[in-house]
């Protein structure tokens, strides 16, 4: 039931954002050229690219939604989905993956039931993987937040998550 | 200012600006292409199309590279044959090789490149990125396993049909060329023009095929199957038999329909002419009585629906009139069945068409006027050749045979429908008369012909004023035409649109390739074959009045409302 209540909160703010995100549409009003500067702020307001917002983006700067989700699956930078309130990072660069990073990340896929670039449904947690964090001899390693941990071993994982609320 | 350089040994000048795949058309250099379309798009992503450079390390793409003075260029060294071998054995690495059951099998561009670059053995094998069929459409088949991301659809739905259904989603292996949120391109806004299926290299997009369909109505003994086709497909057709592009096959095309088995062939163009007559009087009746100006008309189905997702507010200036093949469907379930005695139930309709959006078209809830689906199925241009070669008919050596009566006789002013402007022309060849109770001399509106995005001119009518009209084609001048209308900036009393380029016989159904060179000339072929005909104004065709006599009544009379009017439904631009 708690898990409930917290996406209704979720959503009463977003709906409150849409009318910040028609005033910055309104500065870029018809300019298509705009498109991943408003596409930015537009991430920043609400953490992440809902589809109301994309609707809003294409119609204000007079862009086809097919093309404006296009940029945004072309850059990493963009997400469709809300992210949670932790970030989960699993390094996948060569050293971590040679040290057996995969099998850490198969690891948090399950755990969480989610997929790689997939937010879970108390929007605790997302889970994304990243190429290399400087810390190769740590590796595996993994970084939740700013926290970095090293030598990650799949069962280390569910103690690791467990700190984060 | 003119550049000298060197291509192959062979010193030539150019005009600065131009690029070397330019240059070399001017040698007589063949390059090979593939992602580069003519008019369309120049990007360099397939790399295909490298050359050598004197003092450059890496090879060049030809159809992005500008030449420059003194340059000395090498086609074909061991190098550049290695290089475009690569390419292409790359894109083959991630390519379904279902070649013998394609749509595109001989016709396919990628097929041809791997052919003329010898490639013998397929060295690079793994992981393919794959991708989804969509046939959620009527009109159009995607199946993304062939997609080579060489991005002409996008390129030509976004810049010369301002639409964007497509678009490039994702990146690296993950890249797709598919809707926002991957859905279906029947759930989009999409006008099913087909201009994608035309420029696709290989058979990622192509029309849905009905042929088992209509071979299978053919072959029922309780079906009385009818056949019609469009103006613009009796000049485009013999191209898929070698024939060269403008040549008319009419007289053929008619008797392999016969062989095929088809029990009647009826003429699109004889519904073109009774457009004419129904328009015509609506557009003069806006006129008097002061109603929705600019009318515009409503042949092109990937148009109505462009104007359905994009200017709803702008509906009602379209004409009411069905498109004439739909006209001919309603007719030949009623006018047609009485006459012959035939119980329209057992009636099937088959459109041979230039156009793919009419294959959406005839399956819109409103088109069933006759009280049965009024046109069964839509075959393009393209599908009726291939019907006629499943059936072994040699073409070449057929007789050329006549349209049946009672919808087979037609004028100059319907075989021009299938040109842009040629509906304006003969919408105005009508309605001088009508309005004037004058005899037109000189029926040839020249302004409103050839191939300019948007033509305007005024015609000085008696009782009427200046009549000013204005032309587009290609949906991206229809954008351009209706935010004048917006604006308020058009004061057109009749406007012409047609979705793709050059008109219907540019379609999306039309034989592959479609350059502006063959647009001309296929116009030319039904302009000529205008120019000889007996009668050349719609309401002269003897046909017509009798059907008027027969069965109608008058033009916009209550049967021509019933049967050949429709209505339009708002739709959403996402």
């Amino acid at each position: 039931m708690s898990e409930e209540k917290q996406c209704q909160c979720a959503e009463i703010q977003e709906e409150e954002l849409y009318p910040r995100l028609e005033e910055v549409i309104n500065q870029h009003k018809g300019k298509g050229e705009d498109l991943i500067m408003v596409l930015h702020k537009a991430q920043n307001l609400f953490g992440y690219l809902p589809r109301r917002a994309q609707e809003m983006v294409a119609e204000g700067l007079n862009v086809s939604l097919n093309e404006v989700y296009g940029v945004i699956t072309f850059y990493n930078f963009f997400s469709t989905v809300p992210q949670g309130r932790n970030s989960v990072k699993v390094c996948l660069g060569t050293a971590c993956y040679v040290r057996g990073s995969q099998e850490v990340l198969d690891k948090a896929q399950k755990e969480l039931g989610i997929k790689v670039g997939g937010t879970t449904e108390d929007r605790r947690y997302s889970l994304d993987v990243v190429r290399c964090i400087g810390a190769c001899g740590l590796a595996p390693a993994m970084l939740v937040n700013e926290d970095v941990y090293g030598r990650v071993k799949s069962p280390h994982l569910v103690d690791i998550l467990k700190k984060y609320e | 200012m003119m550049i000298s350089l060197t291509i192959d040994g062979r010193p030539i000048e150019v005009e600065e600006g131009a690029t070397i795949l330019e240059a070399a058309k001017v040698a007589n250099v063949h390059i090979p292409t593939l992602c580069y379309l003519p008019e369309v798009q120049a990007i360099g992503a397939c790399r295909v199309c490298l050359v050598e450079i004197e003092g450059n390390r890496t090879l060049q793409a030809a159809c992005v590279s500008p030449v420059a003075k003194g340059q000395v260029i090498h086609t074909n060294t061991d190098r550049v044959r290695k290089a475009r071998r690569f390419s292409v054995e790359m894109l083959l690495s991630n390519h379904p090789f279902e070649c013998l059951s394609c749509a595109k099998n001989l016709h396919c561009e990628l097929q041809s490149l791997a052919y003329d670059l010898g490639i013998r053995e397929i060295r690079f094998t793994g992981a393919k990125s794959g991708g989804r069929i969509d046939e959620s459409s009527p009109s159009i088949r995607r199946d993304q396993n062939k997609c080579i991301l060489c991005r002409r659809c996008v390129t030509v739905c976004q810049e010369i049909q301002s639409v964007t259904a497509l678009f490039t989603q994702g990146r690296g292996f993950d890249a797709r060329v598919e809707p926002a949120f991957d859905r279906d391109i029947n759930d989009v806004a999409c006008t099913n023009c087909g201009q994608c299926s035309i420029v696709c290299p290989v058979g990622a997009i192509t029309e849905k095929e009905y042929i088992d369909d209509v071979w299978e109505a053919i072959n029922d003994p309780t079906k009385f199957v009818v056949v019609q086709d469009a103006p613009a497909v009796r000049a485009a057709l013999g191209e898929e038999f070698g024939y060269p592009p403008g040549t008319l096959v009419t007289g053929k095309m008619l008797a392999a329909a016969r062989k095929l088995g088809f029990d009647r062939v009826f003429d699109t163009n004889f519904a073109a002419d009774l457009t004419i007559l129904e328009e015509g009087t609506e557009l003069l009746k806006r006129v008097k009585e002061g109603g929705v100006l600019p009318m515009i008309t409503s042949c092109s189905p990937g148009w109505i629906k462009f104007i359905e997702h994009f200017y709803p507010e702008l509906l009602d200036h379209l004409s009411t009139c069905k498109s004439p093949h739909m006209m001919l469907g309603a007719l030949t379930k009623t006018y047609f069945a009485k006459k012959a005695g035939v119980d329209p139930k057992d009636i099937v309709v088959v459109s041979v068409m230039p156009c793919t959006a009419k294959k959406f078209e005839c399956n819109r809830p409103e088109m069933y006027d006759s009280g049965y689906k009024d046109v069964d199925y839509v075959l393009t241009t393209r599908e009726f050749a291939k019907m006629i070669k499943q059936a072994g008919i040699d073409f070449e050596n057929l007789p050329d045979e006549n349209y049946d009566d009672p919808m087979g006789e037609y004028t100059g002013a319907a075989t021009i429908f299938g040109a842009t402007g040629g509906v304006m022309e003969a919408a105005l060849r009508t309605a001088y008369e009508v309005a004037t109770g004058r005899i037109l001399e000189n029926v040839e509106f020249t302004a409103v012909r050839g191939l300019e995005g948007i033509k305007e001119a005024m015609v000085p009518v008696e009782g009427l004023g200046d009549v000013r009209v204005a032309v587009s084609h290609g949906l991206g001048n229809a954008r351009k035409l209706l935010d004048r209308i917006k604006n308020g900036e058009a004061n057109y009393h009749f406007i012409e649109i047609m979705a793709c380029p050059g008109g219907c016989v540019g379609g999306g159904g039309q034989p592959i390739p479609v350059t502006n060179e063959i647009r001309i000339l296929r116009a030319q072929a039904l302009y000529n074959e205008d120019a000889h005909l007996k009668y050349r104004k719609s309401h002269d065709n003897p046909s017509i009045k009798k059907i008027y006599e027969e069965f109608l009544g008058q033009p916009l009379g209550e049967r021509s409302h019933h049967l050949l009017h429709t209505h339009y439904t708002p739709r959403s631009k996402f």
